[in-house]
């Protein structure tokens, strides 16, 4: 079943990201329990799942920051074992983060090279004009509206933040982007912007892209496909346009309704 | 723009409030304006010092100034680093008193550069188990170094058997390493300049106010925090071990009580006068040197008009609790302008 499967997307699209069987606890708790997901090149994949299902775990288990108890990535179709965030990155595997890992005491343009800084080789000095540079043309790209790139993170909000946020792994030559609730702490015309940018992307077709969202309104705009989560499991697998917001809603309930009469 | 740089005092905080932004860059030009009105008291107390006393700017007092002050600055230099990290090292006195108790055991059967290597690898170790203990064993640093502090003042008394020792003289190197006069300012000043260079224009610097700032996410972006608070806590105890090594080669001996927790808390009040946050996140190296320069100025001006250590103390105290006072304000103010 699962080699039908794997045959029919290699003629539809080359895979960009396997992962199989992923298990991963915490002490006495399971937060995966075996996910099987993929993602085609080029694709906008939408993950939802309620509070607790294991969304955070399983994008910081993609990313490296957890490693896996069990189970396989394959990138490109081939295994990988990831021991960091660096390594992932080296992979071309980019995540804007839930709390968006910015620093507040630093500027734009350092929050936007953090960790990939741009130096003046051969001396081991920052580049700073040429950060500011190309900070200033990523952030002109995307439309986003912020004072200036010297400014410090910590004065700007919240939807000017996570555009920083996605802005910074969008361009840092990522293939496979990961957005954990990008949306969330986001006002109506923020929010709408990026998802005007995660359209831009998917049209340009340079990076595939697993959209974390709690709001399912928000995965038929822009994804593809989209895959439930349950107590640490893909428990369902559609492209949207066989999908609904109702279809998913009513299993989500219905499942809450069992869990409730068993308990 | 006029209205940001005069609105001082209450006009500010409120207009803080009131518009997001404002408040921080309000609180950021009081961090930048630190360093500058730092330099404006230094020169205020010389010029005080030198009216109630001619001796006070004699070349020959200028020199007992540099030598209050580099072992000090250099010393507080590295505790900016590992402040900005969230992190403080109590035991950097002791670091000082035993780089060159190290450096004289070497001595004794190595030539004295590889002797000199000795004394500052020593407490790099010193450093990086401060380092191990804080960030792998979870040990808040205050306990891990507060129990080196102890471990090491004990270890310098027993390797000495609590005599002094004569340091080595006479050659090149002991002369370059603080035995020539204005040496130690020298090097100092060299010092300060490479810290102010790796913390503004580094990555290692970036790094370091990444991890004071925002721990987790600075690790979700890949920053090796880890490596970075261990690096610094190997700097810090290194750059006291250097400071110590300069002063046993000016004063010609190595005193097993020497440092302590005196210096420390000397090099702590100059970073915290010179506006870094023990919270982390944010501090500057010149500051801190400026910082060390006014208590520096203060002891040593006082003592010329002879006033008692302990009035001196008084004062230091009023300096320290004014410019942390001035530090928390800063940061609601921050804080506010966030909103």
């Amino acid at each position: 079943m699962a080699q039908n499967r794997q045959e029919d997307d290699a003629a539809v699209a080359p895979e960009a990201l396997r992962a199989e069987g992923i298990v991963k606890r915490f002490g006495a708790l399971t937060a995966l329990s075996g996910v099987d997901l993929h993602l085609q090149q080029g694709e906008v994949l939408g993950l939802i799942g309620d509070n607790g299902a294991g969304k955070s775990t399983l994008i910081k288990t993609i990313t490296g920051f957890h490693r896996p108890d069990e189970g396989q990535m394959y990138v490109d179709g081939k295994p990988v074992t990831l021991r960091s965030v660096a390594q992932a990155r080296a992979l071309g595997i980019e995540t804007v983060f839930q709390d968006l890992a910015l620093i507040s005491e630093l500027s734009v343009y350092h929050n936007m090279f953090l960790n990939s800084e741009l130096t003046l080789k051969p001396f081991p000095l920052l580049n700073n004009r040429k950060m500011k540079e190309r900070a200033k043309q990523y952030i002109d790209d995307m439309g986003v509206n912020i004072p200036s790139i010297d400014t410090q993170v910590g004065r700007l909000s919240g939807g000017q933040r996570q555009a920083i946020a996605v802005a910074r792994s969008v361009y840092s030559d990522a293939r496979i982007l990961l957005l954990d609730e990008p949306l969330a702490a986001m006002g109506a015309k923020e929010g709408a912007m990026i998802l005007d940018l995660v359209q831009k992307l998917k049209n340009e077709g340079r990076v595939s892209i697993i959209l974390i969202a709690h709001n399912y309104s928000h995965v038929f705009e822009v994804c593809d496909r989209v895959n439930l989560l349950q107590h640490g499991r893909i428990s369902y697998d559609k492209p949207t346009s066989e999908s609904s917001v109702e279809e998913l809603t009513e299993l989500v309930v219905a499942e809450y309704r069992k869990a409730r009469t068993t308990s | 723009m006029a209205k940001q740089a005069v609105g001082g005092g209450v006009g500010a905080s409120e207009s803080a409030r009131s518009s997001p932004g404002l408040g921080s860059r309000v609180s950021e030009l009081m961090l930048r304006q630190r360093e500058a009105s730092i330099f404006l008291v230094a020169i205020a107390l010389a010029v005080y010092f030198q009216s109630s006393n001619s001796a006070f700017l004699s070349s020959g007092n200028i020199r007992s100034l540099s030598e209050f002050t580099y072992a000090t600055a250099i010393i507080s230099t590295g505790l900016v680093m590992l402040l900005i990290c969230g992190e403080i090292d109590l035991s950097v006195g002791q670091a000082y008193g035993f780089a060159p108790i190290a450096m004289y055991l070497a001595d004794q059967t190595l030539v004295l550069p590889v002797a000199i290597v000795v004394g500052l690898l020593a407490t790099a170790v010193i450093g990086l188990i401060n380092g191990v203990a804080t960030v792998y064993l979870r040990v808040p640093s205050f306990i891990a170094t507060l129990g080196m502090f102890f471990f090491l003042g004990g270890v310098n008394v027993i390797l000495t058997d609590g005599f002094p020792k004569t340091a080595p003289s006479g050659s090149f190197l002991t002369e370059i390493l603080g035995g020539a006069d204005w040496s130690g300012i020298a090097w100092c000043l060299v010092i300060v300049l490479f810290m102010h260079i790796l913390l503004n224009r580094t990555r290692w610097g970036l790094h370091t106010f990444a991890t004071g700032g925002n721990p987790v996410g600075a690790s979700e972006a890949g920053v090796k925090t880890a490596r970075i608070k261990v690096g610094n806590f190997m700097l810090c105890s290194a750059l006291g071990g250097f400071a110590g090594l300069l002063d046993a080669l000016r004063i010609g001996s190595i005193d097993p009580l020497a440092g302590g927790p005196n210096i420390m808390f000397f090099a702590v009040s100059a970073a915290v006068i010179g506006g870094t946050a023990l919270a982390g996140g944010t501090g500057t190296v010149i500051g801190a040197f400026l910082g060390t320069v006014v208590l520096s100025i203060m002891q040593n001006g006082f003592s010329l008009q002879g006033v008692s250590a302990y009035t001196f103390n008084v004062i230091l105290g009023i300096a320290i609790l004014t410019a942390m006072t001035l530090n928390v304000y800063v940061g609601s103010l921050r804080r506010s302008g966030r909103g």
